[in-house]
């Protein structure tokens, strides 16, 4: 038993499959976002060597910075998104629960971004300070919509916080989706998730152009490559967690497989075709946004889902 | 370190510094990223921070001023880290060659790996240059 979860965690859903699957779609991140200003874009092994080359980078510390802070934030980030991808992965894949609810799975994303602050604070630099200072109003903004959105599949499964009772009340009665508030708190999720993983409308902590990378700013090195994997193993979890809440999982026998496949790469679709017309809105735009249209729809997602629509 | 070379050559990430151009080199140095060139095929990418980067463009002649941020920007660098010059001035001084304010010799201030020629190089000439130093980190 005990060997088996380390290999859940390790292996299949957690560590190296995740890393390896965040590598690869983040090549087809750069490939299609290179593709819509006609470039040729990256080859296929791109982030791989980025990640390798990384690695063997001398790691740089800042004379002023707290080091211990600067050293663990990417790490400890790697394992929360590790932990998020063995959660997630083993209910989409086996059916088990790994132990947590979506309460769990909540904390464990707000972690990353506390800990994207805590690296950007602790380096003193004055624009990785702002990145930091960004990633808190960004956290208050999209963090409401996103609980709110999270309600929406408990309170249609009849009231479950367990990952596995919601993908099995969804196998017996339907995904959500097919509802209008599943269609309403999907839409919304997507959002959420676009800014949870600071692309492009919502990439006022990363600003590459304004800020220069922000918070990772003063890394280089192998906490640098961490940083890198992390963005690129969000990928993963974020699309497999709205397929586990709202498109009713997988089943991975026959044509299984194919809408395994449809379903996941449709949403990164969509979030790179996002990321890819939409300038970077400023942090009060999106403040407004989320707090003054997205949050009301959701509580109207909600108030449907209580309604039983 | 054959295998590391090999994966540093197809990612070579490079931060862009003036010290004390005419600025034509540095609008050409842009040129290397539009859809015409497009270096991110050889896995090229301009970045924003010296801590990211594996190579350091650095055009025009190094006057006094400029010459002591060039060096500390250098320090700055994660190592491997290599240096390409571009343009003509900092290999011969162009016209500002007896200037009186201008570092005579610039390998003092930073070693420089590499010289592109030209006034500004065209970037042809500049992506010539990146293959150049991939095949040495190739081997």
């Amino acid at each position: 038993m005990k060997l088996e979860y380390l290999f859940f965690i390790f292996i299949f859903p957690g560590i190296l499959f995740t890393s390896i699957l965040g590598l690869i779609i983040g090549w087809v991140d750069r490939k299609v976002s290179a593709r819509f200003t006609f470039r040729v874009g990256p080859p296929f092994l791109q982030n791989f060597n980025d990640f390798f080359k990384l690695l063997g980078k001398e790691a740089t510390l800042i004379k002023n910075s707290i080091h211990s802070l600067f050293i663990a934030a990417p790490f400890v980030a790697f394992g929360t998104l590790s932990l998020l991808a063995t959660m997630i992965g083993v209910t989409l894949f086996y059916g088990i629960g790994f132990g947590g609810d979506i309460f769990v799975i909540m904390y464990l994303m707000m972690i990353y971004s506390v800990m994207i602050v805590l690296g950007g604070a602790s380096t003193g630099n004055i624009y990785s300070s702002i990145g930091a200072g960004r990633e808190v109003k960004l956290l208050i903004g999209d963090e409401l919509v996103f609980i709110l959105v999270c309600l929406v599949p408990i309170i249609k499964s009849g009231y479950q916080l367990n990952l596995e009772s919601i993908i099995n009340f969804q196998a017996s009665n339907g995904a959500f989706i097919g509802s209008a508030s599943g269609i309403l708190a999907f839409l919304l999720s997507i959002i959420c998730i676009q800014a949870k993983m600071t692309m492009q409308p919502f990439d006022i902590p990363e600003a590459e152009t304004e800020i220069v990378e922000g918070p990772l700013m003063e890394y280089s090195g192998p906490p640098l490559a961490f940083w890198k994997l992390n963005h690129f193993m969000m990928y993963v979890i974020f699309p497999f967690f709205l397929i586990l809440i709202f498109l009713g999982g997988f089943n991975l026998t026959g044509l299984g497989i194919l809408w395994f496949i449809l379903k996941y790469v449709g949403i990164v679709v969509v979030m790179i075709i996002i990321k890819n017309t939409n300038p970077r809105i400023r942090t009060d735009t999106a403040l407004n946004f989320f707090w003054k249209y997205a949050s009301p729809i959701g509580l109207l997602a909600i108030i449907l889902a209580i309604l039983g629509v | 370190m054959g295998w590391y070379n090999k994966r540093l050559a197809k990612s070579l990430w490079v931060f862009h510094i003036s010290g004390s151009p005419c600025n034509n080199c540095d609008i050409e140095i842009l040129d290397l990223i539009t859809p015409k060139y497009d270096v991110e095929r050889l896995g090229i990418k301009l970045v924003g921070s010296i801590r990211h980067a594996d190579v350091l463009l650095v055009t025009g002649v190094f006057n006094e001023k400029v010459a002591p941020k060039i060096k500390k920007i250098y320090e700055q660098a994660p190592k491997p880290i290599f240096v390409v010059a571009i343009g003509s001035c900092p290999s011969s001084g162009t016209v500002f060659k007896n200037s009186y304010n201008i570092v005579e010799n610039r390998e003092s201030v930073i070693p420089i790996d590499m010289y592109i020629p030209g006034c500004p190089p065209k970037p042809e000439a500049m992506i010539e240059g990146v293959a150049k130093l991939m095949e040495k980190l190739n081997g």
